[in-house]
């Protein structure tokens, strides 16, 4: 499937900024001093810019308010509504808690409860698609909400870092190993997820199988066009094993050494912690477009 | 809402005989003419006479190898287009509203006015039946030609899918296959109309008669063996003998 920038940044800036608010709205992060503010201000920065970034993906943006109407049917309405739902929520919870030091403890939970199932919206767009099994038969909600729910936190951390308050290093490790792990669950899935995985193949897409092998012996179009740049998207596929190697070391490992060195160094290290683990997600959320295979190919004979 | 009608009064659709299916592709040309001037944004060309030149088309023709065990290769043409799905995929996924089946005839639409482009039906769909338009903006696909079929201001003959109506060799049919007594339904019937890619669950509408079982004469060309063409002939006494110990069996 075709990457496209703009989703890749809506994805990753997305579940970051709604990590955060679900950490901060169930709790994390100091009741006084500049902290909150970092917080409460990159929460919402980091995920209304991935909510906005993900307009840059339509052909017609100027119509995008028209996805707030079909949440009874499709998942990225839901995953619209949501997030205008988890961001006003926490919006309120952020001004009670900035300005009168203040938790509402209901509305922080609500807002935390509506940043998770936003995030689980925005991975059952990819999931629920029948027609890439890379992502629909691979643990791809639970790899979304394990990424934001570790981003979130070294979000909350390095935000209460800049405000000046202490580093909680512990929590940190442990979300980067268990995401990890989760990382690594959906890899090995996805490795035997390829195009043919459903049962489809050039024989099922064709219905001619049943008479002997069948082969493309001639395209509909010589040029590409639309179905070949959007769904047959091979570019870059052979720099798969350095960018993976770029979201291991970069996203995890890299943090984790960061993170050891916090208590030790001083908690801004948090900082730089959370840039390489974004750069690193970044990678790993390309290869999850770049990698991903449709079964439309077939029609193109792919195999 | 983007939600699927409980059921359908009809379900129009088409029947495409690869037996018959030539691949002249005037099918595919009489679509782009048909649809690039009525229903909607017309369907753009980008490039059309550079170096890379691409398009929106709603009706692509793939050429196939089928390659059988036991019998020479055969090429199948095969056209593809909107399969009209009753458990239609496109049209649950879209955000908007803009996708739509209906519930008179069973057609899968897109309402041109609300279509915000984000191409997620396009990927939602097994078969690439859905283009977006690159200069509009505005997803593309098969509307079975709604234009022309309940069109009064065109002769009756006229009141087909144009692709339908423009096939030279008859190898496209169109019908209500929800009516066990249409023509198309008998033709499913008969020849084993097959849906693309079942084990996807969309349950098209349209459906394909594949291609007849070839008659084998025992004259008829067999797999060529280039070994036996390669030995050289003999003549003269070799030949005779050549000749003599062939008879012996």
């Amino acid at each position: 499937m075709h990457p496209a920038p703009s989703i890749i940044v809506f994805t990753v800036l997305s579940g970051l900024g709604l990590g955060m608010v679900f950490w901060a709205g169930l709790g994390l992060g100091p009741d006084h001093g500049a902290a909150r503010w970092w917080i409460a201000v990159l929460a919402l920065g980091f995920a209304a810019g991935g909510g906005a970034a993900s307009a840059g993906h339509l052909a017609r943006p100027d119509r995008a308010w028209r996805a707030f109407s079909q949440w009874r049917s499709s998942w990225l309405s839901r995953e619209a509504c949501l997030m205008v739902a988890a961001l006003g929520t926490f919006g309120m919870y952020a001004a009670g808690w900035t300005l009168g030091g203040v938790r509402f403890w209901p509305v922080g939970w609500i807002a935390a409860g509506l940043a998770l199932a936003t995030v689980y919206a925005t991975a059952m767009i990819y999931a629920q698609l029948r027609t890439v099994p890379r992502w629909s038969l691979t643990p791809t909600p639970q790899t979304f909400l394990a990424f934001a729910g570790a981003g979130g936190l070294m979000g909350v951390e390095a935000a209460s870092a800049l405000g000046g308050a202490d580093v909680s290093a512990g929590r940190v490790l442990l979300a980067l190993a268990l995401t990890a792990g989760v990382a690594v669950w959906w890899q090995t899935e996805a490795a035997g997820a390829g195009r043919r995985s459903t049962g489809s193949d050039i024989g099922t897409a064709t219905g001619l199988g049943r008479l002997g092998r069948v082969r493309l012996f001639e395209p509909p179009h010589t040029g590409s066009n639309y179905l070949l740049d959007e769904m047959a998207y091979r570019v870059g596929r052979r720099r798969a094993y350095q960018l993976r190697l770029i979201g291991a070391v970069a996203g995890f490992l890299v943090p984790l050494a960061l993170t050891l060195l916090a208590p030790l160094l001083g908690g801004w290290l948090m900082v730089p912690a959370l840039v390489s683990h974004v750069a690193g997600v970044m990678a790993l959320r390309w290869l999850f477009f770049a990698e991903a295979e449709h079964v439309q190919a077939f029609y193109y004979g792919m195999r | 809402m983007t939600t699927l009608p409980d059921r359908v009064e009809r379900r129009m659709g088409l029947v495409i005989d690869l037996d018959i299916c030539v691949g002249c592709h005037a099918c595919a040309v009489s679509c782009k003419e048909w649809n690039t001037q009525g229903y909607g944004a017309p369907l753009s060309d980008q490039h059309p006479y550079g170096a890379d030149p691409s398009g929106t088309w709603l009706n692509r023709i793939h050429s196939f190898e089928i390659e059988p065990e036991d019998a020479p290769a055969q090429i199948v043409h095969f056209p593809k287009s909107c399969l009209h799905c009753e458990d239609a995929p496109c049209v649950t996924v879209c955000p908007t509203g803009a996708s739509y089946k209906r519930v008179e005839d069973g057609i899968v639409l897109v309402n041109e006015d609300h279509c915000m482009g984000c191409g997620l039906c396009a990927w939602a769909c097994p078969y690439g039946a859905r283009e977006l338009d690159r200069a509009e903006g505005v997803m593309k696909k098969c509307t079975l030609c709604v234009d022309r079929i309940y069109n009064d201001n065109i002769p009756e003959e006229d009141r087909l899918p144009a692709c339908v109506r423009s096939c030279p060799a008859g190898a496209r049919h169109f019908g209500d296959l929800s009516d066990p007594g249409s023509a198309v339904s008998d033709m499913v019937r008969a020849r084993g109309g097959m849906d693309l890619m079942a084990e996807q669950g969309t349950k098209p509408v349209n459906k394909y008669l594949p291609p007849r079982i070839r008659d084998r004469h025992a004259t008829a060309p067999q797999t060529v063996q280039l070994a036996r063409l390669a030995e050289p002939e003999a003549t003269g006494f070799l030949g005779w003998l050549d000749r003599a110990l062939e008879r012996l069996g």
